[in-house]
Formats: structure tokens, C-alpha cells, sequence
């Protein structure tokens, strides 16, 4: 099975950890993953805020990069649901066919990272041990987009050593949006905020999320407040084992 | 073309009324607690229909179906109504509806009008309009008479005065009513059964005297020529019955091709909107009943251009439940007013563009009042997807030169890996100086969010040095 990485722009270039995890958790598993160097980004952020014209040409960039494989491993709900539920539309509506011909290549093929370790490699258990207080919260576009349902929680009960508490509240938004945490950053920093208390109320170490970006929005906020919560992507948490420590 | 009005002036952009709301902790408190009750109710009564998913499918098909043959359908309305004794007007925008309505209310000799709660009346602003013909219209849904009473703006659908507190609403009442009627009792205290006794006599007196009534309809039956309306009080049913004269201002996408088709919609309409199972006042009347005059009065008002739009004409199947309110998180924050429209919430992000156009910054800044998390389009009884409307109407807005040169950049860097990978070896290098506080638009974000921290190395660098990490 020939299998690519989508790292996703934000990991590449703010969360390389995160990329790590991933390769590091795949190998552990049995899977070598590639990581085509054309990949960019998915185009959401310019799909989005109403940049058709600039997320069409990412897609095709994107489709171009990753087909051929036999499956693409994205670690992040939501840009896994912007290939999937948008490229479609975007590819129907720009009429070129090689494109459309891609996307529909790529699109089935596509999996978030917990998608793929459950569905596709069949396992629950990936043999890690994070001795934690852990909460986890259900990103929107994992949740509502591409219905990850219980797969992460399924995969955070099995790790060894953790301690999950649930979080109250935790299908609603975090407020992060993209840019609209940015044009409405007040309504964004209020969605924020609620989200930070329900955290700090569960009293966890670690929030963990299958989303980079909602993560550095809560996250930058637990730190603003000086709260001692640390932030992980769940790959990270699942690539612990117990010789390597932490990460 | 003149600009189609929705009842409320188009003031400041979205994210300035919304900072302001946010800011008002009672505001805040009012509005977190309404919306989460009436949001867990939804949710317990949907959860225990089965064939919920069914339902909503049919709703979806029914409205989809009736919208891609509404010619047709609309004149098996005027042509039923008329058999059953009804005369039916045809109005192209909201001052035509207005000028036709004052007309036959002035016919009547009349001067004053009862109002059972309609949207479709309050987009068009007809209240307003009528008083410029000497003609004073009351309402009689408890909520919008408090916000009649209060010279307020409704802030929901269903629950105009959802904004207002109990203490609140005692003072409007004890000190606004005596101005329109029948006074509050001197010792009106803010318990709901003596607040509800307030209203009940304020407006049973109004009912008794007056002998012209307006309405909206939830539906209308071509089949037939049927309009119902669904309520919660039975004020609705009292202004419907007493008058010698019944208005009906119903919008176009109002109408169902059968009366079968009301067994779904009686289903999703109450559970999606008050969290019922079973809606308390159904009121369903055929023409003009005997000794009784009725008008139907049908609105467009800028629908046949949304209907001609292939994503957005979705918005025309709403049945104005109001779920899709009670469960953003936008919304809840925000309130009501932010909106600048009647419509409010994330139907009213969706549908206030369309109608309205996006010339002004209020409306521009409407499809962008959503983080897109999703929560409407689940709860929404006829499926709208209104992320991908917002999305779409988004392409179609007009951005703001900053941003545009933003997201350029960002395109451009994005075109090739090797100008995004020196962009992040840059970074890497002056990590140690981005700013907590960032300047301009970005200070959004470093006003309540610390930056995350640049690595030094990028995803793509580590793994050209270690070969993947097998290195
Ligand atoms: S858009 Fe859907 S959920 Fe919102 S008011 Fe209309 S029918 Fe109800």
C-alpha cells in the first residue's frame, strides 16, 4: 500500500511535531508513508473567506501532489474535510476535467489520521503510553464535517497510562473559524473563552484535538492566562510509548 | 432596482454590533440561558422520533419540489382561495404589499388592526407603513407585544423578546401599556403567571374591538387554498376568528402542493422550533368564511432572485423554526440585533444578503457572522446547508483591499513548496522576534491569544535532513 502523507500547512510550518508523530506512529504500525515535496497547502483558508479563484488553483496543486497513492493520511479534520466535501464542489464548478479527473481519484482515497488507523490498518490499540490527565475536544469539522465519531476516543481509551475525563460542552465550536477569528474577534475570543473554562474545569494536563489550528486557538488563550494546560495534537499523544517518554 | 428592505435599517457592520453585544453581560446572560433551554428541548423531542431523519428528508424533498414548480403552484393557490371566496393580491416588493394592505384596511372605514405574530409583516415593515396611513397596527403575541410595547426591535424568529428578562419585561409593561390600552395592575410582580394575566387582559380587551385582522401562514395549501398558521397562545386564533376583515401576507415560498403535505411539516415544525411534540394552536381556514372578508396577499420581495441562484435558493425552503438559532454559538453571543434584519441568526446570515444584496458593509459582513461549525445545518428540519451557502455567498462578496493583498501573498507563497519552505526557514531564523502583540487586523487574534511559537525547523526541513526520520 502506497501511502502519502498530507501533513497540512499549519503542522509543516507551525506544529512539526505533530508531523513527526505521525510518521513516527505509521512506521511503529508497519506503514512507511511518503511525503510528496509538491504539497503545499489544502486551500481551505482561501475557500473559505471567498477566495474561489486562488482554492481552486491549491486543489489542483493538492490532487496533483497526492494522486497515485493508494492512500493520503491527513492529521487534521478539518483540512481532511476540505478535500473531501469541498473539492468536489470546486472541481464541478471550475470545468476542467484533468482536475475533476484527480479530485476524483484523491477524494476516496483520503483519510484523517484516525480514520485511517481504524478503518483502514484496523487498529485501536497503537501500543502508546501517556501517563495523563487527558480531555479531548471533537473539532467541529471533524465532528459535524467528516464524522469522525468515536474513532479518537476509541484510540485515546486504549493508550496505557492515560486518564480521559470528558469535556463538557464538547460539540460546541471553539470559536476559532479560520479567519474568522480574526473578523469577528470578539465573538471568537467569547466562543474561546467558554471553551477554555469547560477545559480548566475538567482540571486535565493535556487538551488534545485532531485539529492543529482550534488547538492554537484554545491554546493560545490557556496560555495567555497563564493556566499550565498544555495543548497536543491526539497523534502526539498516540506515538508516546513508554521508552521514549513524552514524545 | 430599489434595494429590498427587511425591516430594520442596515447600520454598522456585523462584528461592531457584535463586539458591543458581547460586552453586555445581561445581554449575554439572557440569551445563553433562553437559547440552552430551548436547545435541550429540541434536542430531547428529536431524539425520540425514529424516523427523524426520514422527516427531514421528506421536508427537504417536498419544499425542493414545490420551489422547481412554483409557477405552477402559486396559481393553484390563487385559483383555490378565489373558488373558496378570498381574493388574492400579487405584490412585487415590500411597498407594494404595504400600499395594497393600508388600501383595503382604509376600505374597511377602520383605523386600528390586530396582529397575529408574522415575519413576513415585519420584513416589510408594514406596522410602520400603516401608522403613515393614520392606521395603528397592535400585536398580540405576548413576546412582540413586550417588544412593541418596549419600542424594541425583535431579536429571534420565535421568540422576538428572547433578549428580555422577566424583571425587565414587568417594568416594560408596568410602564408602556396604559399608552396602548388597558393598563398593567398596579402590583404586577415578575412572576410569568402574573406577567401572562397582564397581557391576557391588556389584549382580550383589544380582540373584542377590533374588526381587522393581519396575519402571515406558516403554510399555504394549493391544493386546497387552505393557510395555516401555528402559535402557542391562541391569541393568533383570536385574531383570526373575531374580525369582520383577515389580511394574509404570505411569502411565495410559502406554499405546499398538498394538504398531506402538512403531516411532516406539523411533525418538524414544532419539535425544531418550541421543542414541542405536538404543536398547542393549529389554525387552518379556506376562504373567507361566512359574514368574514379575506385578503391574501402575496409577497416576493426579492425571492424570485433568490430562487434563480442554484446554491442560495436553498434558503427558500426555511420554514422559520428558529433550531438554527438556539444552537449557534454565534448567535448566542452575539444577539439578535447584531444582525441588522429581521432575520436574524444563521438563516438570517444566509438570507438577508440574498434579499437584501451585499451593497452596504452590514450586509457584506453578513455571511461572514459564522465560524462554520456546522451546528445549523445539522438541526436544520429541511436540511439547508447553510455553511456552504455562506461559503458561496462569501466568493461572491466584495473583500477589503488588506485582506485581498493577504490572502494574495499567501496564494502566491502557497504556488510553490520552494517559496513556502524559504518562507518557514525565514521564520525559523527570526522566531525570537515576532511581537506578542501584532499590529492592525492581526491584533484580533494577540488581544486574547498568545502566538504560537515558530520552530526552528519546518515539517518539510526535518524531513529532507533525516530522510523521514529514518536518519
Ligand atoms: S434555516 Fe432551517 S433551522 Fe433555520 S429557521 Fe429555517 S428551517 Fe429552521
Amino acid at each position: 500500500m502506497r501511502v502519502a502523507l498530507f501533513v497540512t500547512c499549519v503542522n509543516d510550518t507551525l506544529f512539526p511535531d505533530t508531523g513527526r508523530a505521525v510518521v513516527r506512529l505509521l512506521r511503529r504500525l508497519g506503514v512507511e508513508a511518503d511525503f510528496p515535496r509538491a504539497q503545499t497547502c489544502c486551500g481551505q483558508m482561501h475557500a473559505n473567506t471567498g477566495y474561489r479563484d486562488e482554492a481552486v488553483r491549491l486543489a489542483r496543486r493538492s490532487v496533483a501532489a497526492l494522486r497515485g497513492y493508494d492512500a493520503v493520511v491527513v492529521p487534521s479534520g478539518s483540512c481532511a474535510a476540505m478535500i473531501r466535501e469541498q473539492y468536489p464542489k470546486l472541481a464541478g464548478s471550475s470545468g476542467v476535467t484533468p482536475f475533476a479527473d484527480a479530485v476524483a481519484q484523491v477524494v476516496p482515497r483520503t483519510y484523517e489520521l484516525t480514520e485511517f488507523l481504524v478503518d483502514v490498518l484496523g487498529v485501536t490499540d497503537v501500543g502508546a503510553y501517556f501517563p495523563h490527565r487527558v480531555t479531548y475536544h471533537p473539532t467541529c469539522h471533524s465532528l459535524r464535517g467528516i464524522h469522525l465519531g468515536d474513532r479518537p476516543l476509541t484510540l485515546l481509551r486504549q493508550v496505557r497510562g492515560i486518564e480521559l475525563v470528558p469535556l463538557p460542552g464538547a460539540e460546541e465550536c471553539c470559536g476559532f473559524g479560520g479567519t474568522f477569528a480574526l473578523k469577528n474577534a470578539d465573538v471568537s475570543a467569547a466562543m474561546c473563552a467558554d471553551k477554555v473554562r469547560a477545559v480548566l474545569d475538567t482540571g486535565a494536563e493535556v487538551l488534545c484535538a485532531a485539529d492543529n489550528s482550534c488547538l492554537m486557538h484554545i491554546g493560545g488563550m490557556l496560555g495567555r492566562q497563564k493556566s499550565g494546560v498544555r495543548v497536543m495534537h491526539l497523534a502526539e499523544i498516540l506515538c508516546s510509548a513508554e521508552t521514549a517518554g513524552v514524545r | 432596482m430599489s434595494v429590498t428592505f427587511l425591516g430594520m435599517p442596515a447600520t454598522r457592520p456585523f462584528p461592531r454590533n457584535a463586539a458591543r453585544a458581547v460586552r453586555d453581560s445581561q445581554l449575554r446572560f439572557n440569551l445563553r440561558k433562553a437559547t440552552r433551554t430551548i436547545r435541550a428541548r429540541r434536542a430531547s423531542v428529536v431524539a425520540e422520533a425514529p424516523d427523524w431523519a426520514e422527516l427531514r428528508e421528506a421536508g427537504r424533498a417536498i419544499k425542493e419540489h414545490t420551489l422547481r414548480n412554483l409557477d405552477r403552484y402559486l396559481i393553484q393557490l390563487e385559483e383555490a382561495v378565489t373558488a373558496a371566496g378570498g381574493r388574492v393580491h400579487w405584490a412585487a416588493d415590500g411597498a407594494e404589499a404595504n400600499r395594497i394592505v393600508a388600501g383595503l384596511v382604509k376600505a374597511t372605514g377602520e383605523t386600528e388592526v390586530v396582529k397575529v405574530k408574522s415575519m413576513a409583516t415585519q420584513e416589510i415593515g408594514l406596522n410602520e407603513a400603516l401608522l403613515e396611513h393614520g392606521i395603528t397596527a397592535y400585536e398580540t403575541d405576548l413576546a412582540e407585544l413586550i417588544v412593541q410595547l418596549g419600542d424594541d426591535r425583535p431579536s429571534h424568529i420565535l421568540v422576538p423578546a428572547i433578549h428580555r428578562n422577566r424583571a425587565e419585561i414587568r417594568e416594560i409593561f408596568a410602564e408602556h401599556m396604559s399608552g396602548w390600552g388597558r393598563p398593567a395592575p398596579e402590583d404586577l410582580t415578575d412572576d410569568p403567571a402574573a406577567l401572562a394575566e397582564a397581557a391576557r387582559l391588556h389584549l382580550r380587551e383589544r380582540f373584542l374591538k377590533t374588526k381587522v385582522a393581519i396575519s402571515g401562514a406558516n403554510f399555504a395549501i394549493a391544493e386546497t387554498g387552505t393557510m395555516v398558521v401555528l402559535e402557542s397562545e391562541g391569541n393568533g386564533r383570536m385574531c383570526l376568528t373575531l374580525p369582520r376583515t383577515l389580511i394574509s401576507v404570505v411569502g411565495i415560498e410559502k406554499v405546499l402542493p398538498t394538504w398531506r403535505d402538512l403531516e411532516v411539516f406539523l411533525q418538524l415544525l414544532p419539535r425544531s422550533s418550541t421543542g414541542e411534540r405536538m404543536n398547542p394552536y393549529t389554525s387552518t381556514w379556506t376562504g373567507a368564511a361566512e359574514g368574514q372578508e379575506f385578503h391574501l396577499v402575496l409577497l416576493d420581495n426579492g425571492r424570485t432572485g433568490v430562487l434563480a441562484d442554484e446554491v442560495g435558493r436553498q434558503a427558500l425552503r426555511c420554514i422559520r423554526c428558529s433550531a438554527c438559532l438556539n444552537v449557534c454559538p454565534v448567535y448566542e453571543r452575539a444577539g439578535g440585533h447584531a444582525y441588522g434584519s429581521v432575520y436574524p441568526g444563521p438563516i438570517g446570515a444566509i438570507l438577508t444578503p440574498q434579499l437584501r444584496g451585499m451593497e452596504s458593509e452590514l450586509d457584506r459582513s453578513l455571511p461572514y457572522a459564522s465560524s462554520l461549525c456546522g451546528a445549523c445545518y445539522e438541526v436544520c428540519p429541511v436540511a439547508i446547508d447553510i455553511p456552504s451557502v455562506l461559503v458561496d455567498l462569501r466568493a461572491r462578496a466584495r473583500h477589503p483591499w488588506p485582506e485581498r493583498a493577504g490572502m494574495a501573498a499567501a496564494g502566491w507563497v502557497f504556488e510553490r513548496s520552494g517559496r513556502l519552505a524559504r518562507l518557514q526557514r525565514a521564520g525559523g531564523r527570526l522566531r525570537r522576534l515576532v511581537p506578542r502583540r501584532l499590529p492592525g487586523p492581526l491584533g484580533g487574534w494577540t488581544d486574547t491569544r498568545d502566538l504560537p511559537e515558530v520552530p526552528r525547523e519546518s515539517f518539510r526541513d526535518w524531513w529532507d535532513r533525516t530522510d523521514g526520520g529514518r536518519r
